[in-house]
């Protein structure tokens, strides 16, 4: 028979990525959960040309008024338009979680592929120093350095991020000790590849699954943080505001107007779900071991 | 063992020392003394009272006599409620802070494991998803966000349970143990799933259903024990985000706990309670960490080994 059509049928070689894309796609809720993303962050980006009405907009003598058609998402006790407040509020929401994850991202993943790189007695040492870390009551490290620094949108960033990174160091060096030991690192090694190659083409690319997974999941435990700090009073400082002191004041005002706890609550809950389902998403689409069909 | 929780706990100490001089170095670099909130006291009033908490002395002498004192437990007094000790303090908060959380971590293990092994019995079919997708929902649910919405359905609209307080209406115990609990049930789902699942494809399992072993008896007395490691290992860690739960529910609750004095003592700027409380917490965050890993220890033999190798 002719060659050809051997060729037709033979399996097309795929890229990790191409195979997790193929995964990714079959999970709905995954799907769901990244669409539901992308939309947050555009109306999160837009929100000061599209919010219908202005941030300081407010109507004493209106008042807290229910859902209607002016305003979708009703009122809260000074008049001001809902939609309005939970659409800025989840600017600084998303922003906090973005933030303060990218810095757990960078020392994370600096610190864990040192140590994973360097092994021997520095990694013991740098491993050694997380685990102390772990053992720190990190939520009331975070409380008392608002309480001593006063509430600064800045400090709450770093705060948060230089808690979060352990988790981050750890899967990166895991990953990237296991790695140094694989044959194809080793075969690199032999054909004569310098070290920057090897880092670059085997070591990174084979190391971001897991920290694409772990970043995601770790943007709605940041996010979660703040909205706690917030609820608390501990958090964003008015005049700015995010979801979680949306929710604090929602809580005040619940047996009049339940309107202002739950729609604040709906939007927080509904992103966390996304990330969540998202990350849980990645995770099954990125590992190897899964069938892709 | 002996020797693992001897060693584990002699690791401790440092651990502890890092807390106490890093909270105590940040208390004191906070910008205005604990008294300027109050406005208007007199000079000499201001010298008295800093004399009477031994803030004229040098930092570094404060530094050693406080290490001093919280080596023998005592934490001073408080500074906000004069005549109260922080030892009082901690000390009435703590039973109630204690009984929440042990009410609540009951709610967890058992929804979390009965979902959780439900769930693992047979993957992939409505079983399992039924009971994973709802601990998906109790994780996005934060406490803060559970806690209303239960007070505004059973407590205002159904008017079934009493929404605050502590001890002084039968039932009033229900809904800030549900609130605390529910997260933590959500995680347990999942890890005792998974454990359950790789347990389940063992060898000894496939013998145990050999020899004609009845479904309970094989979940209830071999994969169980295996299977239910990782929440042990959970346990420990999730003391520590227990306490930091019993802030919001406390709280919310107006139940007069231990967090609820701690995020008092934070607005207050009571700030030998702040240094008191981080403290303790952090002594009681490293004890249960010790702990839980005792018990993790205990129920996986490979890990007894292992020890007992070093050992």
């Amino acid at each position: 028979m002719n060659s050809n059509s051997i060729d037709a049928t033979a399996e097309k070689g795929t890229s990790l990525w191409e195979d997790a894309w193929i995964k990714l796609r079959k999970n709905r809720l995954a799907l769901i959960g990244l669409g539901l993303l992308i939309f947050l962050c555009v109306v999160s980006l837009l929100t000061p040309w599209i919010a219908p009405y202005g941030y300081e907009e407010q109507d004493l003598l209106m008042g807290a008024t229910p859902p209607s058609a002016e305003h979708w998402l009703g009122t809260d006790i000074f008049g001001r338009d809902m939609l309005t407040r939970i659409m800025w509020g989840g600017r600084v929401s998303l922003m906090v979680g973005f933030i303060a994850t990218a810095v757990a991202l960078a020392i994370g993943v600096i610190y864990g592929a040192v140590a994973g790189y360097v092994g021997g007695r520095v990694d013991a040492v740098m491993m050694r120093l997380v685990d102390i870390l772990y053992a720190l009551p990190f939520m009331i490290f975070i409380i008392l350095l608002m309480v001593v620094f006063g509430r600064n949108l800045l400090l709450l960033f770093f705060a948060i991020g230089a808690v979060e990174w352990l988790t981050m160091a750890r899967i990166v060096r895991g990953q990237v000790m296991s790695l140094r030991k694989q044959e194809f690192v080793e075969a690199a090694h032999s054909l004569g590849l310098s070290q920057w190659i090897i880092i670059r083409r085997h070591i990174i690319p084979n190391t971001l699954g897991p920290v694409i997974v772990y970043t995601t999941l770790t943007i709605p435990s940041v996010m979660l943080l703040e909205a706690f700090l917030s609820f608390l009073g501990l958090g964003i400082q008015p005049p700015q505001s995010s979801w979680g002191l949306l929710i604090n004041y929602g809580v005040e005002t619940m047996e009049e107007y339940p309107w202002l706890l739950i729609f604040p609550g709906i939007a927080l809950s509904l992103t966390l779900f996304a990330l969540n389902f998202l990350g849980d998403g990645l995770r099954d689409a990125l590992d190897p071991r899964t069938a892709k069909d | 063992m002996f020797r693992f929780a001897l060693g584990r706990l002699l690791q401790a100490i440092p651990v502890l020392l890092v807390v106490i001089t890093m909270t105590f170095m940040l208390v004191h670099s906070a910008p205005g003394g604990p008294f300027s909130a109050d406005k208007a006291v007199p000079a000499e009033v201001l010298e008295a009272l800093e004399a009477q908490y031994n803030l004229d002395q040098p930092l570094w002498q404060q530094y050693i006599s406080y290490l001093g004192d919280v080596v023998q437990g005592d934490m001073g007094p408080s500074f906000k409620y004069p005549g109260r000790s922080v030892n009082e303090l901690i000390y009435s908060g703590l039973g109630t802070t204690a009984e929440l959380g042990f009410y609540a971590m009951l709610v967890a293990i058992f929804i979390g494991v009965i979902a959780g092994v439900t769930a693992s019995m047979r993957p992939n079919t409505m079983q399992d998803y039924v009971p994973m997708t709802a601990a998906m929902i109790g994780i996005c649910m934060p406490s803060f966000l559970l806690g209303p919405l239960l007070v505004l359905v059973f407590g205002i609209h159904l008017e079934w349970l009493p929404v605050s307080g502590w001890n002084q209406i039968p039932g009033d115990k229900i809904l800030p143990a549900i609130t605390l609990g529910t997260g933590y049930a959500a995680y347990i789902a999942r890890l005792s799933r998974g454990g359950m699942l790789e347990v389940l494809s063992q060898d000894y399992i496939r013998t145990a259903r050999a020899k004609g072993l009845s479904e309970f008896l094989i979940i209830g007395k071999h994969a169980l024990r295996g299977g239910l490691i990782p929440v042990v290992a959970f346990l420990g860690p999730a003391f520590a985000g227990l306490l930091g739960g019993s802030f919001v529910v406390e709280t919310i609750y107006q139940i007069p706990g231990l967090g609820r004095f701690y995020v008092q003592a934070a607005f207050n700027r009571d700030y030998t309670m702040i240094l008191g409380t981080t403290v303790f917490f952090a002594t009681l965050i490293i004890l249960f960490n010790l702990l839980s890993d005792m018990l993790a220890v205990w129920l996986n033999p490979k890990l007894r080994q292992q020890v007992r190798g070093e050992g």
